[in-house]
């Protein structure tokens, strides 16, 4: 089997005194789509700020691709859960696009060469907001913003993308394409996303993870009812009991998770 | 007006005013959109304190002003990125207590008497021709600093999670901006005083902001209505004999009310269009 692309080991971390994460362990392939579930204040988002290197854990590693964390990773694309602060910042939906593509390295370039606007460009098209590209964010409705923000995360072609409650803003409609489109963009990249969605999560994600200052790993699931169960065992505290699972492969996956916790 | 530029202090306060602009058009704007208004007032006030200091121990006072608007930016900087929840109330103190000590240390300084109003409305009819040269330097320098790290800047002030998960360095940057914050107010502030100072700071990128479709036009629009309204200001205060600080913010304070009410006239329109659209489409179902 390849590297897998996000492993990590005896993870833990804790924030002012109190533990947040404890020994999580978590091996991600390629092209998997992990669904985060767990309850407020689990540390689902904890989790996610330390895969993209925003947070030090206390303990243990975090290796992407094989190789160990550094920020400035250009192979992680983040879409953040919120998308509405700084609403009248003055820029245009494709200035955001271009913010993906900026590297500390080339400082002194007040413009954006001609290649970064084409890739910015076909990113939007990609998205399906290119007649946008020239709208200050203002003027863009919450799904288009989202979509904005996807195209930023996008334009450097990563291989992994993390998602943080990313349909928080966006009516029933625009979160139905906004799943087909992930569902597209998992068919090369491998997606790592929070959600407390749980139909779209029955009918989308391929995987589990529940988060509840321990991780649950459930690398597939067969029914909703699966899902279902595990989402109820893991917001109890710190049990992810065999029992309640019912599927065959799941049970073998968290008989495995009730090991390493 | 063109016969008020036989004076030389005409031509030093014109110069001084178009340099003050320049300089809070493109540190305004960063100032605004990183929403840090209130951090700013903070530092103008508390190098009050640098003043006293100054005077009290017998040093330049532009090194104590400096110094101690420095020092104060530094820790506003430190407590707002580490306890964002509870930043303005701390500013709030250090503000407070920064300017009463200059004061107390102005009154335990004998002879020396500072007159606090002209440090809160300045002078700019009484610009020396030195001063224009020390800010034309500073502000190049201020200027190059900030062309150099434009784009991180620019990342780093719509979303500072997503700069850093690019490999921007947030931290040293979030100082390096408040830095250039406080040495730019305290330049400044020598030259045409406090409260006009947070007045060009803050009004010409707020009407810019609007009007605008990026960081870089948003900088350029906020030196040119900071041009307008100082020239437009000093004009003023030429002809009727007024305080010019006061008649420049004055002039930036009309300005300010009318663009919220063209916004508003604007969005009545859009209304309208709306509503008058919506009223023949329903016309129209039941003709």
């Amino acid at each position: 089997m390849a590297i897998p692309i996000i492993e990590i080991h005896d993870l833990c971390f804790s924030y002012s005194g109190k533990e947040v994460l404890h020994n999580i362990n978590l091996t991600i392939h390629e092209k998997d789509f992990v669904a985060v579930i767990g309850p407020n204040g689990g540390g689902k988002t904890t989790l996610v700020k330390l895969i993209l290197g925003l947070l030090k854990p206390t303990r243990g590693v975090i290796k992407l691709a094989g190789k160990p964390l550094r920020s400035s990773d250009a192979s992680i694309g983040y879409v953040p859960q919120q998308i509405d602060h700084n609403l009248s910042f003055p820029a245009t939906a494709l200035d955001i696009v271009l913010m993906g593509k900026h590297t500390p390295k080339r400082r002194f370039f007040l413009h954006n060469s001609r290649s970064d606007r084409r890739d910015a460009t076909t990113v939007l098209e990609q998205m399906g907001i290119a007649e946008f590209a020239d709208r200050k964010i203002t003027d863009l409705s919450g799904g288009q913003r989202q979509r904005v923000l996807i195209a930023r995360a996008l334009v450097t072609n990563p291989d992994l993308l993390v998602l943080d409650e990313p349909t928080a803003s966006i009516d029933t409609k625009g979160q139905t394409d906004f799943y087909n489109l992930l569902k597209t963009l998992n068919r090369e990249r491998t997606i790592f996303m929070v959600s407390h969605d749980l139909m779209t999560i029955s009918s989308y994600a391929k995987s589990i993870a529940c988060v509840n200052k321990r991780l649950h790993y459930h690398q597939t699931f067969e029914t909703s009812t699966d899902l279902l169960n595990a989402y109820y065992s893991c917001s109890v505290e710190e049990i992810c009991p065999v029992s309640v699972v019912s599927s065959g492969i799941t049970r073998q996956q968290s008989a495995e998770g009730e090991r390493n916790a | 007006m063109l016969e008020a530029f036989h004076f030389e202090f005409m031509r030093n306060a014109l110069m001084a005013g178009i340099l003050t602009s320049v300089i809070c058009g493109v540190i305004g704007t960063l100032i605004v959109v990183n929403r840090l208004v209130f951090l700013s007032g903070g530092v103008a006030h508390s190098a009050y304190g640098g003043i006293g200091l100054a005077f009290f121990f017998g040093i330049p006072y532009m090194l104590g002003a400096v110094g101690f608007a420095f020092l104060a930016a530094m820790l506003m900087a430190a407590v707002s990125m580490k306890s964002k929840q509870r930043a303005d109330t701390i500013i709030g103190v250090i503000w407070a207590v920064g300017m009463a000590s200059g004061v107390l240390l102005l009154d335990m300084t004998p002879g020396y008497n500072v007159d606090l109003m002209s440090y809160l409305f300045g002078s700019i009819l009484s610009v020396p021709f030195s001063d224009l040269v020390t800010m034309l330097i500073i502000g190049s320098i201020i200027l190059l600093v900030v062309t150099y790290y434009f784009r991180d800047l620019l990342i780093m002030s719509y979303d500072e999670e997503f700069a850093r998960v690019r490999g921007v360095p947030v931290r040293g940057l979030y100082y390096l901006l408040i830095g250039i914050v406080s040495i730019t107010v305290v330049m400044v502030v020598q030259v045409v005083g406090l409260i006009l100072v947070i007045a060009l700071l803050t009004i010409p990128p707020y009407i810019a902001e609007k009007y605008t479709k990026s960081l870089f036009q948003m900088m350029m629009l906020s030196c040119a209505l900071g041009m307008v309204f100082t020239i437009g200001g000093l004009w003023a205060s030429y002809t009727y004999d007024m305080t010019s600080g006061a008649v420049i913010i004055f002039f930036a304070g009309i300005a300010f009310f009318l663009s919220l009410v063209i916004d508003k006239l604007l969005l009545l329109r859009k209304k309208k269009i709306m509503s008058l659209a919506h009223q023949e489409e329903i016309n129209a179902m039941r003709s």
